[in-house]
This record gives structure tokens, sequence and C-alpha cells, in this order.
């Protein structure tokens, strides 16, 4: 007998609200989560350090989802890391005890995102960190990215990022978005159908507009100087394409960068698993395929939150008790669960295509792998530079694979997540293919850096079985 | 990069750590990465392939950039907890 019916990875807020739902419904539920407490990165609890006595609104959110969370019956495996999976399904994971594996015939996939990055020259300078990255120093650390920042790259999180420094007491000397203006007003109609997300929006942008902030639409960073840090920021103009063109190049002062083009959805476990994916470029690129109740092509494996597709924290809930639900009925459940899900889903729908068009907003067009000079580093982990890898590609590499085997590009401690997509682009530029065409990387274990003393079990070397020599 | 980056709240009771034999201070069970990183400790170590300085970048324990030596055990410093006499080495 299994563990469990449900085993939930991540306990952000598709995953904790997927938890709540299917515990409510009767099943015996675990969630993992490699953080501290359930929240996710959205609503990531603010370290113990801080006493702070009036929390904003999305730490309220956070607070009421962990409240939720720990009266639901679910058992949370917090500073947990999942770092393999086997089908059917076994969770293999290692927490502050050692390693833990569980069991559970049905597994909702609620990993989330990571960050795409654009590599630019400078950007292995320390005090340039992701504007994802920016989120949590802000909201859970309570510490500022620098005094004077440069805020760059594509989306939503610009402005949200940059109207937080402001109100945090740094200043902000530039905001530096790659997409035209135009593209935030294509993006209107969506925005429309969430007057209180636009009204946040706004907020955003009067607070920027109060302090004067220098917004460059259509730009992006040439490149970051410094010795030890960051000390300038040089910009200049790109296309609708996002591709450099000519015009001025003003250097900028700043002691912090927060860089970031959008969000990608964790497809790891998924791939892991084998599940079909597909390319949705409004949803941030790679999906699993999913059903109504968003299951994968991999029988009992759902997925939800911004893993299946990044349309956001407000859209997030929904998509967990879609998959609950959906958990729930392939187990049989004696409930009329079908038109509630119909229900669930029908707002999910409306609720998503708000997040996805600012998903959109953040997607970078082909042409900007342009923006990635030769001299560049894009695998940090390695040091691998634009011109190597372009290099192997001259030579024949056409996936990401080949990539990885021939330059070690993604082979590093961070598997590729933080310079695959943009190794994928530089294949897709020099080819002149589209981005579904290169593929995803494939997944394989560990997927966390994993300490071998950790899993591996204390033996004496005299244990060892020895196996009789062969005969000469 | 000079002074704080704390933004002016209440904070736990200060604790004592050492990175790379500097006595440095922080809030008790603050991430050591943000602790660093608000006290202008930027630089964690030392980049093998270009001996360019690295510091934490995603701060959510995606890009170990952030990789620390404590007790000989590499880990993220965006993961790690400060307590009272904690001992940190950069790595290479």
């Amino acid at each position: 007998m299994s563990d469990y019916d449900l085993i939930v990875l991540g306990a952000g807020p598709a995953g904790a609200t997927a938890a709540i739902k299917a515990r409510s419904l009767g099943l015996r539920v675990a969630v993992f989560d490699e953080a501290s407490a359930a929240g996710g990165q959205v609503y990531r609890a603010p370290s113990p350090a801080r006493t702070t006595t009036q929390p904003e609104a999305d730490q309220r959110k956070g607070d009421a989802l962990r409240a939720k969370l720990a009266t639901s019956g679910a058992v949370l495996y917090a500073n947990h890391r999942v770092w393999s999976l086997t089908s059917g399904f076994s969770v293999i994971a290692i927490g502050p005890d050692g390693p833990l594996t569980l069991e559970a015939p049905n597994l909702i996939v609620a990993a989330g995102a990571v960050e795409r990055h654009i590599p630019v020259t400078g950007w292995t300078l320390p005090g340039v960190i992701g504007l994802a990255g920016a989120t949590i120093l802000l909201k859970a650390h309570g510490v500022l990215p620098g005094r004077r920042v440069v805020v760059a790259g594509s989306g939503p999180l610009l402005l949200l990022v940059a109207s937080k420094i402001i109100a945090a007491g740094g200043e902000v000397a530039a905001v530096v978005d790659a997409a035209p203006r135009a593209g935030w007003l294509a993006g209107a109609g969506a925005m429309l159908a969430r007057p209180d997300l636009m009204a946040k929006g706004a907020g955003w942008l009067l607070t920027l507009l109060k302090a004067r902030v220098p917004i460059h639409s259509g730009a992006a960073i040439r490149r970051v100087d410094g010795t030890d840090g960051v000390e300038t920021v040089t910009i200049g103009p790109v296309d609708r394409n996002w591709r450099p063109v000519d015009g001025t190049e003003p250097t900028i002062a700043a002691d912090a960068v927060c860089l970031g083009f959008g969000l990608l959805p964790s497809t790891e476990v998924t791939r892991l698993l084998g599940a079909e994916h597909r390319y949705e470029p409004e949803l941030g690129g790679w999906v699993p395929a999913v059903d109504a109740a968003l299951q994968t092509s991999v029988p009992g494996l759902f997925v939800a939150g911004d893993g299946a597709g990044v349309r956001g924290a407000d859209t997030a809930p929904l998509s967990g008790e879609l998959a609950a639900l959906g958990v729930a009925r392939r187990l049989g459940h004696a409930g009329d669960l079908a038109s509630q899900a119909a229900t669930i889903a029908a707002d999910w729908r409306r609720s998503g295509r708000f997040g996805a068009a600012m998903s959109g907003l953040a997607m970078p067009p082909p042409g900007a792998a342009a923006m990635i000079d030769a001299g560049a580093t894009v695998c940090r982990c390695e040091g691998l530079s634009r011109a190597t890898l372009d290099s192997a590609i001259a030579a024949g590499a056409r996936t990401l694979a080949d990539l990885k085997a021939t330059t070690r590009c993604g082979m590093g401690p961070c598997g590729g997540r933080v310079c695959g997509e943009a190794a994928a682009m530089l294949i897709a530029a020099a080819t002149g293919w589209d981005r579904q065409t290169i593929g995803q990387p494939s997944a394989r274990p560990p997927l966390r850096p994993v300490p071998l003393a950790a899993i591996a079990a204390a033996f004496d070397y005299d244990e060892l079985p020895i196996p009789a020599p062969a005969p000469l | 990069m000079d002074g704080d980056l704390r933004i002016g709240s209440a904070w736990t009771r200060k604790v004592s750590f050492r990175f790379d034999g500097e006595m440095l201070t922080a809030s008790e069970g603050e991430t050591l990465a943000a602790a660093l990183y608000a006290q202008g400790r930027r630089t964690l170590r030392t980049s093998r392939d270009d001996d360019g300085p690295r510091g934490a970048f995603c701060f959510m324990g995606v890009c170990q950039e952030c990789v620390v030596s404590i007790d000989g055990r590499l880990t993220e410093a965006c993961r790690t907890p400060v307590h009272e006499g904690l001992v940190v080495e950069s790595v290479r």
C-alpha cells in the first residue's frame, strides 16, 4: 500500500491549494517543498530574522495559505529537496534528517517557474542579481539590492522590483525594458479583464513616475562593468525584435543590477517521468501537454501553477483545485466532482488570460539572441562564452544535449537551469530554426545537487564485497 | 558599496559568524546570502574559469553561485540560516 493517495511537489499557491483541496476530499496527502515554509516564491515566508509588525498584502496572503495548509491534515515536508523520481510514483528526497522516499499513485507537480536569462557582458559580477531574486531579497529578507540600482530585462517584474526598491528607500537609476512601449498596449485587452491587477501595475508605475525614474523602453543593457562588483551599466536601444541597433549608449553609475526576462515553467519532473510536452510561447515556452483535469500524458501525473504554463499567482490556486479534483476523480471519489471541476476550469481559463498576457510580454522574440556579445559568459557554472558555444554550433551542435557533450554547457551544478534557454536561443539564431525545433534538455537525476555523504549509507571498507579475481 | 542594505525594520537578536576569518554579525535566522550581501560582502568566491569575483545571483537555490563551505561541506548560502558561531569559508 502506498504511503499516500497523493504527493504534491511544491507548496506555493498552486501546490498548497491542491493539497488543501485534496485533503478536504478525504485524500491522504503529502507535500514537498525546498523552502523552510510553504508559500512558494511569491508568498515566501518572511525571514525569521525580521519581526515586522505590519505585513504587506502578499505576506498576509501567504500567512493565510500557510495557516490553512497547516490545519488541513496534509503532511508538509519542508526543507526537502526532491532529487529523483520513478514512475508509479516514488519521490526521492533529501531533508534535514536525511534521505526520504515516499510513494503515491498520484502526483501533482506544482514546481513553479525559474527566471529566463539573456546573458550580457559583465552579468557575472557580484551585484548583478535576478529580478526574481531581487523580489526575494526585498520581500522575504528586507534587503535592498543596492543603493542605486538598474532594473533591466522584460515583463511585469521590472515594475514590481523597481517600485519596491523605491518604497524601501533605494534609488532606481533606470528601468531598461527590451519590449517596445507599444508591447504593453498590445497586452491591454487581457489586462482590462482584471482591473484589480491592472490597478496594481498602475500603482507600481505611479511610484516610478513620482520618483522620476527614467524608463527606457526598447532598450537593453550592453555591458556591466566594475572591479569587485557593479560600478557602471551601459545601455542602448534595441529594435522590435530586440536586436541591438545604433543609437546613444549612455553609461549609468549604479551599484547593482536586477536582470530577468520573464519566467520559464519548471518541467524537469514531468520530463524525467516521460510526459509529453508542447511549446506554448505565451505560457513561457515548453509546458506539459494536459487534459481538462490537468493530467499529463502519464496517468496519475498532474500539474498545476506556473509549472503548467506561466499564468501567475492569482490563477495558480484554481489550477491546484482543478488538479486535486482530477486526482480525486481518478481515485473514484463518490461525490459529484465533474460539475465542480467544470466551474473551476472556466474560472481558471478566464483568470489565466491576464497572466499569460504578462508572460507573453516578457517573452524574447528570436532576434534577442543578438543581445548576447561574443565574449559574454553564457554558462556561468562552466565559464563558457557565447563565442565558445557558437563554435560548437558551427561545428554541428543542434540540440542542448549536443552542446552539453561538446562544451559542458549546462553540465555544472545549476543543471542548465540558468543557461539552458539562452543556449537554445543561440542554436536557433545560428540555424534559423524556431525555438520549438530545438527541443528541451533531457532531465536526469539528481535534479538538484545532493551531497553524496547524505544519501550513501555509512560503511567500512572491510565490509565491501570484493569479487574473486578472474582466473588467469 | 557602503553601508548596510537592510531595510529599517525590527530584527531579531544579533549573532556573530565568521566569513573567511572575518568576524561579522547577522540577525539570528537570516540567510547567510542575505546577511553577507546586506553588509557589502558580495563576493563569495573566485571563478575557476576567469578568476573573476562571483556572488549570489538567484537567491532561491537554483544557480549555485553562492556556494560556500561550512564544516567542509559545500552548501548554498541562500539556503543556510545564520546561527551564533557559524564558520564559513569561500570556495573556488
